[in-house]
């Protein structure tokens, strides 16, 4: 077999490194000694591939998971999944979660005091359709605050996480809204260093898909890593 | 087209929200043909202390060495039952465990076969990107010739190869600094 194509370095400053001070916890996780940089193998390029038989298409709306409707904005996203070489990559599995509209987490762990809502989960899943398409309905977050450092608020954000053909395109984000004042003091935002990097990370009003009287629409298309040319017979 | 990619960001504390009931534990369900294997192990931050808020995602070949992938085009035999993905969560201990069955041998660069081993992927709140490394076997010849341990400086690999500590049963630690951190890898 011949030695699979491999994928691209991430493009420089594009990504943030894992020791990044303002982010506290990256103190005792991040790691200190260097990495070791081997050839990408077929371990690497393979991956798992999901299909409809694993996502079931309601999974998709997280307004519909309760006996009632979940408080705050009705909000649909939207966006496509892309390589960098600008092809869409299909039946890419999307994953995301969420607090709820008053930024608070269905979670043991978040002792923020606002109030749960009942009808709210807060994560859906999707699979991306032939154009590398995905849609979501759900509630706009609010933001919460954290102990990073003093005064310390998280900006509204959504956590995605994507399957792409393999692990090598494997990518776990966040976007963010447009004009939010808390963005500049936020580290995770901040650890990007690339600035129209950072600045792809806010997902844009998208007024074709918001829907009159009902829900604002917001697009965020995800770029995976490309590689140059597909390997022969593969 | 160039389209920039996009960056990474982490987890966060909240990640069981969604992980936790997409958990797999059960790599290889009944049926599956290979030896079974139990991983189970610690994830441990800089200061020593368990990460209790760690997902694992594992990725390996079935018993032939043959990936449930169309990108793998040799002719072995596909299990149906045999995906190769794994998910876990840690624990409030550091704790995370998962079984499967111990992967065939695939190829490596120019051929060369690479030793059984499941590629691992790392996230929790404070990496900003995920870690990639490795799992070997141990009691395993082929680790000796293995392609991409031989790029790890010989007085760290012991960190790529879980031990035995009972039968099928193997430890596998991730220790994300330190004296003996594990080993990560940067494609
Ligand atoms: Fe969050």
């Amino acid at each position: 077999m011949t030695d699979p194509t491999p994928y691209r370095r991430p493009y420089r400053q594009t990504q943030p490194e894992y020791f990044y001070p303002p982010y506290r916890s990256t103190a005792k996780r991040a790691p200190t000694r260097p990495l070791v940089m081997p050839p990408q193998t077929i371990s690497e390029v393979t991956g798992p591939l999901f299909g409809h038989e694993d996502v079931k298409p309601e999974e998709a709306d997280l307004t519909a998971q309760h006996a009632g409707e979940p408080l705050g904005e009705r909000m649909i996203v939207t966006g496509r999944v892309l390589e960098e070489t600008g092809r869409p990559v299909c039946n890419a599995l999307v994953e995301i979660w969420q607090a709820n509209a008053a930024g608070r987490y269905r979670h043991a762990t978040d002792n923020h005091d606002a109030p749960l809502d009942p009808n709210f989960t807060g994560c859906g899943r999707v699979l991306t359709d032939g154009d590398g398409r995905y849609r979501f309905k759900t509630i706009k977050p609010g933001a919460y605050p954290w102990r990073n450092h003093y005064n310390a608020w998280r900006p509204a954000h959504v956590h995605l996480s994507i399957f792409g053909r393999g692990f090598m395109q494997r990518l776990v984000t966040q976007f963010y809204f447009p004009g939010d004042p808390l963005l500049p003091y936020d580290p995770m935002f901040m650890s990007v260093p690339d600035e129209r990097a950072r600045h792809n990370l806010i997902a844009e009003f998208d007024w074709e898909h918001t829907i009159p009287e009902h829900a604002i629409a917001y697009r965020f298309d995800i770029v995976l890593r490309g590689r140059d040319a597909t390997p022969m017979g593969a | 087209m160039s389209l920039l990619l996009t960056a990474a960001q982490t987890v966060g504390p909240f990640v069981a929200i969604s992980f936790e009931h997409t958990q797999v534990q059960d790599v290889a369900p009944p049926g599956v043909s290979g030896e079974r294997i139990v991983i189970q192990g610690r994830v441990l931050d800089g200061d020593g202390k368990p990460v209790e808020d760690a997902v694992l995602e594992t990725w390996q070949a079935n018993g032939h060495g043959k990936y449930s992938h169309p990108e793998d085009t040799r002719e072995k035999l596909l299990d149906p039952a045999f995906k190769g993905f794994g998910r876990v969560l840690s624990n409030r201990h550091g704790v995370f465990r998962f079984s499967t069955i111990k992967p065939g041998r695939v190829p490596g660069p120019n051929d060369v076969l690479q030793a059984p081993h499941l590629v691992v992927l790392v996230f929790m709140r404070g990496l900003l990107k995920h870690l990639v490394t490795r799992v070997y076997f141990p009691d395993e010849a082929a680790n000796r010739e293995d392609p991409v341990l031989g790029l790890v400086p010989a007085e760290r690999r012991s960190t790529l190869v879980a031990a035995r500590v009972g039968d099928g049963l193997l430890e596998w630690n991730v220790v994300l600094q330190g004296q003996n951190e594990t080993v990560f890898f940067d494609y």
